[in-house]
């Protein structure tokens, strides 16, 4: 095991499947020679040339649609969209080309490709360079969508992405990319559409998704030594597939669930999955669904204000104690 | 591009000449001494907002991003003393300096930068997002490009309604190769809007330099195609930006559609706070700031016309460092937004 920080990981990630692939190209704006705004990608120039790893211009469309060109005819391009609110400029591509070319295509073309992009806030960049938009990517048929909490899912997480022969949406956390965690020595993956178990306990199941989940952990832990509420804590790591298998069977066993979202409250990636543990397992509940989010305003940029927006371990604390007393 | 080739742009009657002319430093242009001693002014007081802002930064009072106009103070100085009253602004994140000349309170925006409930948004915006109607500037935009197609609808507004306003749309080198702005250019040309593009071409945008994203070294000529004229000017020069910026606004105003001014200019700080710009060398930023400084040299040509001397200039430094405390101080001193104002805002009220 070696200790890196996440951003490293995401490194760590792209240079074993570019090591093992030549198929495997990157592209995104300042990710070569300045190793990438987060610096998460440094390193991988000096290792693989300018032939695969390439600065582009500020050209979003052109970023993605090039991606999507050159995944068509095989290779297996990994984009970088430098903040996940500037998906918006090249949605189209995302959701009207990327996403249904399998199914328009009637299978003939698949499109093995990754767009990666810093996503959430807690940075006070405002509300153009702080939005949680995962649910965006999970509203879009035809789109795989991962969010990884930790280096070891970035670097695990990652690697699936690039193999999978799917289009994978891979939201990284702008605020996590300098947490340090263990990453297993030599070859690693994870399998995508997995969810995992980190904590068990036997009040309520906490579903939490990238920078929510450490928070999510840290107040089971509060939730445990102040007020004896035992918190099964679940990371999401994948919207698209969604393990419902793991996310009910751990809903059954305590009868009570919350979610913790980043993203806006409507139709946040909790509701989807508030509902299908309603239509799953109403009868398991001993008690209403719990969803803990940002309030569906854009993400302001003051201290104070921000503060307010982004669930906190304090709003965690207070509104489970809330939801159990 | 052999010279030939060059003539066939709709751009080419005011390109090449006109940056020759200019970039040998306003040669010809006469300048009223009040006016240019305007321009100083202007441009010392967003240099020290700007050095003031960094500091800020760098005591974490100002959070976030915080992207500095320094070197650039030419380009909004020259061009916002071309306007007239009306006339609309539209720029970047890179927009402090935007606000200044454009008559916005330093107060204000210093509040906004260090988010609090006196700043131009309420501390909602931050940096990168202020708004002024009275002033008419109108943002203050983070998506790179975005000013480009928001500007061009400030122009049609005005051509819609018959006002003789225009509208000023500023942009990067980096935003050139955005699409939208190649769409903003056709439809502007189409309708013939009044619209006015400037190019802020400081060379980089973020850690890549224009000769590393763009296929052209001819940003002006961007409008080719759509039939936008375009010219490139020296904007170190206050003067030659004044000059053309004139010249443009003419020609804008009295209906004849859309122009576009390449400004060549620099930024000497990085990127954003954040940035320690490796990308570059060190003896490139100290050559453009010792040899090119546009404040520096305003002044120069203020001596040497006679009009003033060295002693009313560093009262004019002076009076301006004095607004800037001010500024810094009211900011510091006013309170946190009101946590209410989070759900303010959103939609009209009901
Ligand atoms: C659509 C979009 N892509 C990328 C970015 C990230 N970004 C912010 S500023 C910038 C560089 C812009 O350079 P330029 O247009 O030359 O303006 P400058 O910063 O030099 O004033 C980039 C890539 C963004 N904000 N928006
Ligand atoms: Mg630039």
């Amino acid at each position: 095991m070696a200790e890196l920080t996440y951003r490293e990981a995401v490194a760590a990630g792209i240079a074993q499947e570019m090591a093992r692939d030549p198929n495997v190209v990157f592209l995104g704006e300042d990710v070569a020679a300045a190793g990438g705004v987060f610096k998460a990608t440094v390193g991988l120039l000096e290792q693989f040339g300018p032939r695969r790893v390439r600065d582009t211009p500020i050209s979003e469309q052109a970023i993605l649609g090039a991606a999507m060109g050159a995944a068509m005819t095989g290779l297996r391009p990994i984009a970088e969209i430098m903040f996940s609110d500037f998906l918006a400029v090249c949605w189209d591509i995302v959701a009207n080309e990327i996403a249904k070319t399998r199914y328009m295509t009637a299978g003939q073309v698949t499109l093995p490709l990754v767009i990666r992009t810093a996503n959430g806030g807690g940075s006070r960049f405002g509300a153009q360079h702080s939005q949680s938009v995962e649910n965006w990517a999970m509203a879009v048929p035809g789109l795989k969508v991962v969010a990884p909490s930790n280096p070891a899912d970035v670097k695990g997480l990652l690697a699936a992405a690039i193999r999978d022969d799917d289009p994978v949406v891979f939201f990284e956390h702008k605020s996590l990319y300098a947490v340090k965690g263990e990453v297993p020595d030599g070859e690693h993956i994870e399998r995508l559409g997995t969810a995992k178990v980190l904590r068990d306990g036997r009040d309520v199941t906490v579903l939490a998704l990238a920078a929510m989940v450490p928070k999510a952990l840290a107040a089971a832990e509060r939730l445990a030594a102040e007020h004896r509420i035992e918190a099964t804590v679940i990371d999401v790591r994948s919207l698209v597939p969604l393990d419902t298998e793991t996310i009910l069977r751990e809903v059954v066993k305590t009868g009570r669930v919350a979610t913790v979202e980043e993203n806006p409250r409507l139709c946040g990636w909790g509701a989807e999955i508030a509902s299908i543990v309603a239509e799953e397992c109403f009868w398991d509940l001993d008690a209403p669904i719990v969803r803990i989010t940002t309030p569906h305003v854009p993400l302001p940029s003051a201290d104070n204000l921000e503060d307010a927006t982004v669930p906190t371990v304090e709003r965690i604390v207070a509104t489970l104690r809330q939801a159990i007393d | 591009m052999p010279a030939s080739a060059k003539r066939k742009g709709p751009s080419e009657p005011h390109a090449p000449e006109e940056a020759a002319k200019s970039r040998n430093g306003h040669a010809g242009h006469e300048v009223d001494p009040g006016l240019l001693l305007k321009f100083y002014r202007d441009m010392l007081l967003i240099r020290r907002f700007e050095e003031r802002a960094g500091q800020l930064y760098g005591m974490g009072l100002i959070g976030g991003f915080c992207h500095l106009y320094i070197g650039q103070e030419a380009v909004v100085v020259g061009l916002q003393h071309a306007l007239k009253d009306g006339d609309r602004v539209v720029t970047t994140y890179r927009d402090h300096g935007h606000m200044l000349a454009c008559g916005m309170d330093p107060k204000g925006v210093m509040a906004e930068l260090t988010g609090r409930r006196t700043g131009y948004s309420k501390g909602k915006g931050g940096s990168m997002h202020m708004f002024s109607r009275e002033k008419n500037f109108y943002g203050g935009h983070g998506i790179v490009g975005a000013s480009v197609p928001i500007g061009t609808g400030l122009g049609f507004a005005a051509k819609y309604t018959g006002s003789d306003a225009i509208a000023v749309t500023y942009f990067g080198d980096g935003a050139v190769n955005q699409g939208q702005v190649h769409e903003s250019m056709n439809m502007a040309a189409l309708w013939h809007l009044p619209v006015l593009y400037v190019i802020e071409n400081n060379k980089y945008g973020m850690g890549t330099s224009v000769e590393r994203a763009s296929a052209s070294k001819e940003l002006f000529r961007v409008g080719c195609y759509a039939g936008v004229p375009g010219e490139q000017t020296d904007g170190m020069d206050v003067v030659a930006v004044h000059e053309a910026g004139r010249k443009a606004v003419d020609y804008i105003r009295s209906g004849q559609g859309p122009r576009i001014l390449e400004m060549q200019t620099y930024r000497y700080r990085g990127h954003s706070m954040s940035d320690p710009a490796k990308y570059r060398s060190r003896d490139e930023v100290t050559r453009m700031r010792t040899e090119r400084d546009p404040i520096d040299h305003a002044g120069r040509l203020l001596l040497a016309a006679g009009t003033v001397t060295e002693d009313k200039l560093k009262e004019i430094d002076r009076e301006v460092r004095a607004a800037v405390a001010e500024a810094a101080e009211f900011a510091q001193n006013s309170p946190e937004p009101d946590p209410a104002e989070l759900y303010t805002d959103v939609l009209v009220p009901a």
